[in-house]
């Protein structure tokens, strides 16, 4: 028996639910030497804005207890070098690919960049990176500090980017709210696909020897297996009100830890902090994933959606 | 250049003096793979974490093993001298831009602040019979790491102490500077190589620039993957941020600037 573990997200079809964080899987090609890229269920690259972006001063990481702490910045060569140089190589690849695209200043600039990447074939699906704590969004003409802590300007986004695109949208949230489900469903009313949760959660670290803050922007992302628990809890609340498909993550480590998200609601899942401390993480996952299907006698990934017992 | 995710056996792990270690692990491809100035990533497993991998340069390759240098600093540096042969280690390398190797009408130049002088060793082994100097910085005579390796490799070695208990008294960038002050045919023919913590760096890229010297320094920092994909190890150049694990950890010191190695 193989087990069933299809995935639907809008008009994006996916083979298994596994997939890879933006901004942990650089733009695939640094992880070849150590994992066929073609088990995975899709690839989020690393986020794309309309012009390149240096990024945030260094330090920009740091380890924290059971987590990882960055303020990367949206360090990217902006939408014209990717689709020119990073693009080609998914080419070679049978992996769907949703490229993660963020705004600088004006919320317009998902759109130009929706739009352009409307016409690449090798586009399979689009994630709105509305969430990234180490980067000012939009403050120009609004008031809001993340577009994801705000339900109106999420679905402001949502709806413009529709416009532009027939691809899949998939809106990432932020765990930096008193309630994700109501910006969740904000996306989903604003005709989002599909919804991925959990960001980083904004927090800092002090070195006490030289009483700085351990990183430059002295307020970081933090990810890895300290934010799971609350992640989990995120997509589960999320579950319970929205209908579209949830993609869940924030410490995944392992085939349980997958589980976990798939149990409290999540259609697909998605490696982040585990890939830099093995690259080969998501073959092992997946591996484990199938032998717990097997051993629970369960056809498909479907069954197991949301089907903890409370 | 392909990289490895291997399980590596240890051979040894040997303490050498004050918060020095080496470790000798027993690889399969990674080690015929290594060039100088390149690094691994080595996780070290416990219960209570580290989570991450940490990096550690190439010391010395022999057939199928690896040699690294440590200092024990920190919490997976002080589980890993507690690790004894025969135990398994995960290992991803060999990562990283490492040393070039200067024309032939240069002398090589080697500077090394304390636990810096891990990655020269390779370096001077590939250079060997090019009758550089090495130059050999640390804080007391007993701390002195890896002089018989330089010399065994044809180097000239030269000491400094910062309590002048044996050869120079004072800072390893101080006697590199007198030496390249006294030393005209020095100063002219010289390729600077160094390793060592930040203000080491600093203070040479500040002499090289001032004798007008070449040179690369091999940088150390906090990584996150090790293989290019998180951008969290970047260092300022003259041509904007580049990452230490891809781009680096060696740098041309014409590419860095002082004002780039503040931490």
């Amino acid at each position: 028996m193989t087990p069933n573990l299809s995935v639907v997200i809008g008009t994006l079809k996916l083979k298994n639910p596994l997939l890879v964080s933006s901004g942990t899987f650089g733009y695939a090609q640094e992880f070849v030497d150590f994992l066929d890229l073609n088990i995975l269920g899709g690839i989020v690259t690393k986020t794309i804005t309309l012009f390149p972006r240096q990024g945030n001063r260094p330090p920009r990481t740091c380890e924290t207890p059971a987590g990882l702490l960055n303020s990367i910045g949206l360090e990217n060569p902006g939408i014209k070098v990717f689709i020119q140089e990073k693009l080609p190589y998914f080419q070679k690849l049978k992996v769907p690919l949703i490229v993660s695209i963020a705004a600088q200043d004006e919320i317009s600039e998902f759109v130009e960049l929706a739009e352009k990447l409307d016409k690449e074939r090798l586009v399979a699906a689009i994630e709105l990176n509305i969430s990234c704590p180490n980067v000012r969004h939009c403050t120009k003409k609004s008031n809001v500090k993340l577009i994801a802590q705000d339900a109106k300007a999420t679905a402001l986004v949502v709806k413009a980017v529709k416009k532009v695109t027939t691809k899949p949208i998939i809106t990432k949230l932020s765990p930096n709210v008193t309630d994700i489900t109501e910006i969740a469903l904000a996306a989903e009313e604003a005709g989002s696909d599909g919804v991925s949760l959990v960001n980083t959660i904004t927090a800092m670290a002090v070195d006490v020897e030289k009483r700085r803050p351990k990183l430059a922007m002295v307020i970081g992302g933090l990810s890895g297996p300290a934010i799971r628990p609350i992640a989990v809890r995120m997509v589960w609340e999320t579950y319970k009100k929205v209908r579209i498909p949830i993609i869940g993550m924030g410490g995944i480590m392992d085939a349980d830890s997958a589980l976990e998200f798939i149990l409290a609601g999540a259609s697909a899942i998605s490696v982040g902090t585990a890939n830099f401390i093995n690259p080969n993480v998501c073959s092992e996952i997946l591996r484990g994933i199938c032998g717990y299907m097997i051993r629970h006698r369960i056809t498909s990934l479907e069954r197991l959606r949301g089907a903890i017992m409370c | 250049m392909k990289q490895y995710l291997e399980i590596a056996k240890i051979l040894k792990n040997t303490h050498i003096v004050g918060p020095y270690w080496k470790l000798k692990l027993s690889v399969s491809e990674l080690a015929h793979r290594a060039s100088s100035g390149q690094f691994v990533m080595l996780k070290v497993d416990s219960d209570q974490g580290p989570l991450l991998r940490r990096p550690f340069s190439i010391h010395q390759v022999k057939g199928k093993t690896v040699e690294l240098l440590y200092e024990v600093r920190g919490k997976a540096t002080e589980i890993l001298a507690k690790m004894k042969a025969g135990q398994r280690l995960s290992l991803l390398g060999p990562l990283g831009t490492g040393f070039s190797l200067c024309d032939l009408s240069y002398v090589p130049l080697l500077v090394a602040g304390g636990i810096g002088v891990a990655p020269l060793v390779f370096l001077a082994q590939n250079l060997r019979n090019r009758k550089g100097l090495a130059i050999l910085g640390a804080q007391k005579k007993e701390r002195i790491l890896c002089e018989k390796e330089f010399k065994a490799t044809g180097f000239r070695v030269k000491i400094s102490t910062n309590d002048g208990s044996r050869g120079f008294y004072g800072r390893v960038t101080e006697l590199l500077e007198e030496l390249l002050a006294k030393d005209t045919l020095l100063r002219k023919k010289a390729f600077l190589y160094a390793c060592g913590p930040r203000p080491m760096l600093k203070q040479t890229i500040m002499l090289s620039k001032k004798y007008n010297i070449p040179g690369q320094v091999s940088l150390e920092t906090h990584m996150a993957c090790g293989i290019g994909a998180c951008c969290g190890c970047v260092v300022q150049t003259l041509t904007g941020y580049k990452r230490v694990c891809k781009e680096g950890p060696v740098f041309a010191i014409k590419e860095l600037t002082e004002e780039g190695l503040a931490e």
